[in-house]
């Protein structure tokens, strides 16, 4: 099966064109892959377009999409969301959200208890914690760095942008690769991949409410 | 050369719209569906448009919307030939929504996409009631973010600003005053509701920039707004009732006065006898009718779209690519971005 992964969760803008079958791993043919957290909206499409040119493959030739729902900072997330979705309508195939954080820790794959921390901003982290056999026991979440580290996590290392930011006050080996890789994307969901599965709902996962505030009386422009 | 079917993306604001266009081979549009889905109940208890909550709700309604735009047309996506999508002005992260989709749909499909510009769109969306513009009209686009004189020298080509407001939109002061007024929102429609039943001369509320050293097509609401609340102020410290109708009613008197003498104003300066008025402030009762007068004491052709295609939608921007593609303009390239700033003689983003 021809998959596409995409994920707009991390400062990386990944697409990424994998061959995934029933008796072997997820074999990757092409990937674009740039670092830049202001650009998602600029570069996913036209790294999609490339990544298929290089593997030989049309957007024709697609079986399936992969996408990472967060969490993640929400003006980025948004557009691998939302491009996976426009694409599965215009190409009428299935559209797969995983949690980015379990493709991040099936890349890392230690061995080992693992704690995911990406950048959420505002001094904060979006976490995941996975045991050794690399499922999530713990999140996803956000907190302050502080208040992860105080809660005495069972992990090994750490692996993420966040954990890279916070390493002092996370205090734990950090691993990497620090992006989800279209491989790991594919991988988390293989199995519905295969079986032809009905995907669960694109629901991104925000885990912040938005900022707003409900007005309070109103503003006097004469003196009481 | 047959029909071209133009599909148009917009999520610049809080509406979610998806229009599809049949353009025909004389250049004719025949509007085929125009779905909206719209978020303002969610923003009406923040007083305004919250641009998070805005987004998060253009992500859910994209693909719904487009499945019951190409439903209600009685076309497949694949039958599509262009796209059109909102590339600016906007909010920033509402528009990468629209964006984002649409260059997703056009990639998937391998067809040409248009980012184009939102306030063209307005002026574009009459054309699908109204037949064709004149070589030269003058469009006065009023709305809940945007208060302009606009000179359009073909809608593909040629659109320059002569005014704008220099504070609030005017559809800002209707929310503004809605809120002095502890009516609902968006202002517009009970602010218009309320003024039928008031009088218009009750009160003799300022009209901005009207001076003769002033801008001649520029306007100004935020000294309005505070004019109103100055004299709810004053009347309640007195203990008197307020007379809520005539308030509303003399309000939206100075809002309209202005807004239409400016325009009639431009017409006569320029020599144009077209006048376009857009936008979703266009449905304002009082502003339609007043500009009705003016013009015809003035003998300009006024042309106002049904209140359906003056808010934002899809159709206009399946309008404003429409008239690109007919025009011969090239796509806009892949890596096309948003521009939440986009200047208004900026038709196409290139």
């Amino acid at each position: 099966m021809l998959v596409l992964a995409i994920d707009t969760a991390t400062p990386a803008v990944t697409a990424g064109v994998v061959d995934l079958t029933a008796d072997s791993p997820p074999r990757l043919l092409a990937q674009r892959v740039t670092l830049d957290a202001k650009a998602h909206g600029e570069l996913l499409t036209p790294h999609l377009t490339d990544a298929l040119a290089e593997a030989g493959r049309t957007f024709a030739d697609v079986d399936a999409i992969v996408v990472g729902a967060g969490p993640g900072p929400f003006t980025g997330l948004r557009v691998g969301l939302v491009t996976a979705a426009a694409l599965g309508q215009a190409l009428g195939k299935p559209v797969y959200p995983v949690p980015t954080p379990d493709a991040v820790a099936l890349a890392a794959a230690t061995g080992e208890p693992l704690l995911v921390a990406t950048d959420a901003r505002r001094r904060e982290v979006y976490w995941a914690v996975y045991d050794a056999a690399g499922v999530r026991v713990d999140g996803p979440g956000v907190d302050r760095p502080a208040d992860l580290a105080e809660r005495g996590l069972d992990v090994r290392a750490a692996v993420g942008e966040g954990a890279v930011l916070y390493a002092d006050v996370l205090g734990f080996p950090v691993v990497g690769p620090h992006h989800p890789t279209p491989v790991a994307l594919v991988a988390v969901a293989a199995a519905d991949v295969l079986a032809g599965a009905e995907p669960g709902p694109l629901t991104p996962l925000y885990l912040r409410r938005p900022d707003a505030v409900e007005p309070v009386g109103r503003k006097r422009v004469t003196r009481a | 050369m047959t029909d071209r079917l133009i599909l148009g993306i917009e999520s610049s604001c809080d509406e979610t719209g998806v229009g599809i266009v049949r353009l025909g081979p004389d250049g004719a549009l025949e509007l085929l569906s125009d779905e909206v889905a719209s978020s303002v109940e969610q923003h009406a208890r923040f007083g305004g448009v919250v641009p998070e909550v805005a987004s998060r709700a253009h992500l859910e309604a994209m693909v719904p919307t487009m499945r019951r735009s190409l439903e209600i047309a009685g076309v497949e996506l694949s039958d599509v030939d262009a796209i059109a999508v909102t590339a600016g002005p906007g909010l920033a992260g509402a528009l990468l929504v629209g964006v984002s989709a649409a260059k997703a749909y056009a990639a998937a499909l391998g067809k040409p996409l248009y980012g184009v510009n939102h306030l063209a769109g307005h002026v574009a969306a009459d054309t699908l009631e109204h037949g064709p513009l004149p070589d030269r009209c003058l469009a006065l686009l009023v709305s809940g973010g945007h208060s302009q004189l606009l000179l359009v020298e073909g809608l593909a080509h040629k659109i320059t600003e002569l005014g704008s407001t220099v504070d609030d939109a005017a559809g800002e002061a209707y929310d503004k005053v809605a809120r002095l007024l502890d009516l609902p929102y968006p202002g517009g429609p009970p602010i218009d509701r309320l003024a039928k039943t008031g009088n218009g001369c009750a009160i003799a509320f300022p009209r901005g920039l009207t001076g003769p050293r002033d801008n001649r097509y520029d306007f100004s609401f935020s000294g309005l707004k505070t004019a109103v609340a100055r004299w709810v102020e004053r009347s309640e410290k007195a203990g008197d009732e307020l007379p809520l109708a005539d308030v509303a009613a003399s309000f939206q008197e100075a809002v309209a006065d202005v807004l239409t003498m400016k325009a009639v104003r431009a017409c006569k300066d320029l020599g144009i006898d077209t006048l376009v008025v857009a936008g979703g402030v266009a449905a304002n009762s009082r502003i339609s009718g007043l500009a009705a007068e003016r013009c015809a004491e003035a003998g300009i052709d006024l042309r106002v779209p049904r209140p359906k295609l003056c808010g934002d939608n899809g159709a206009m921007i399946a309008a404003i690519g429409a008239h690109l593609v007919a025009a011969g303009a090239e796509p806009s390239p892949v890596d096309l971005s948003t521009t939440p700033g986009l200047p208004v003689g900026t038709i196409q983003v290139r």
